[in-house]
């Protein structure tokens, strides 16, 4: 399980509010901190309040507080909002028609990497905001 | 404070199990599995509760007279090749009284057992699809083991042509 850009944009976008739940973050601040295009990073908080876990302050001093449960919302539950985590393992090689025993590898390696999805997610199922942020504080110490 | 609210962390005694916890012990694993196994519980109790074995714990939450959770764990050398560590392979907390830190002191307990024998790493093994319980061990600060469970459907006897 790959994770795209913008789903890495969000989860830093959470995990920088809900560290600071009583802070408005503006976009441009949290693009600075991890060197990401501000434009890029207001689409992600634009999705991410669509679906309640930030909320948009408006005005002067306005951005983006965190209005989530951090205790709850796991990081499977931010990723499901920018990937499609039901699609199937990703197919090892290009499509096309192809003999009966290349299939049969094909559906081999398929059931590898869905093995290996089916661990990334329950991983991702596991972890709240609320340890990914202790697990910050422990990194940092 | 209702009837109904759970007892907070402070108010609940962590202890060996006694042979009258059982019952609790049991109806607390039914609430959740839904799989009655007394005679699995009397054998559990038997091997782990009875203190026989030092290095064997089996550990109940008290609050008000009545047991609202328990864990059970052992530590165990060279299993999977590891060197001496801690196995936690039950904990349950009755699904009312979640939420108040139950669990934490039961873990917190049975890790205590554990680094009084040296034991300085501490495993478990869970369903992946156990979210509620896998979550409760990453707020602990778990994170996975350099472990790959593995398993294989056997074909019953008399099928594969011997």
């Amino acid at each position: 399980m790959k994770l795209q850009k913008n789903t890495l944009f969000a989860l830093y976008s959470v995990l920088e509010s809900a560290s600071h739940p009583e802070r408005q973050l503006s976009a441009g601040e949290i693009a600075r901190k991890y060197g990401i295009s501000p434009h890029h990073l207001a689409k992600v908080l634009h999705t991410l309040a669509q679906a309640r876990v930030v909320e948009s302050v408006r005005g002067v001093g306005g951005g983006y507080r965190f209005a989530g449960n951090a205790k709850r919302l796991t990081l499977m539950d931010v990723i499901e909002l920018f990937e499609n985590v039901s699609a199937p393992a990703r197919s090892a090689a290009p499509r096309r028609r192809r003999a009966s025993g290349e299939a049969g590898v094909e559906r081999a390696l398929a059931t590898v990497l869905a093995e290996i999805d089916e661990i990334a997610k329950a991983t991702f199922r596991s972890i709240s905001i609320a340890t990914m942020l202790k697990l910050v504080e422990r990194r940092r110490a | 404070m209702n009837a109904a609210a759970p007892a907070p962390a402070a108010a609940v005694r962590v202890r060996n199990v006694q042979a009258g916890d059982l019952g609790d012990v049991a109806a607390i694993d039914l609430e959740i599995t839904r799989v009655p196994k007394p005679e699995y519980w009397a054998e559990i109790y038997h091997r782990y509760g009875t203190g026989r074995r030092q290095q064997r714990f089996f550990l109940v939450a008290e609050a008000a007279g009545r047991i609202e959770g328990f864990v059970i764990g052992e530590v165990r050398d060279w299993e999977f090749g590891s060197p001496r560590c801690g196995w936690v392979f039950a904990i349950n907390v009755r699904p009312k009284a979640r939420l108040a830190g139950i669990g934490s002191r039961l873990l917190g307990a049975i890790c205590e057992g554990f680094r009084h024998l040296g034991v300085i790493k501490v495993r478990t093994l869970l369903g992946r699809d156990n979210q509620l319980i896998l979550s409760f061990f990453r707020s602990q600060g778990m994170m996975a083991a350099p472990f790959i469970p593995l398993e294989i459907d056997l074909e019953p006897q008399g099928t594969d042509g011997k």
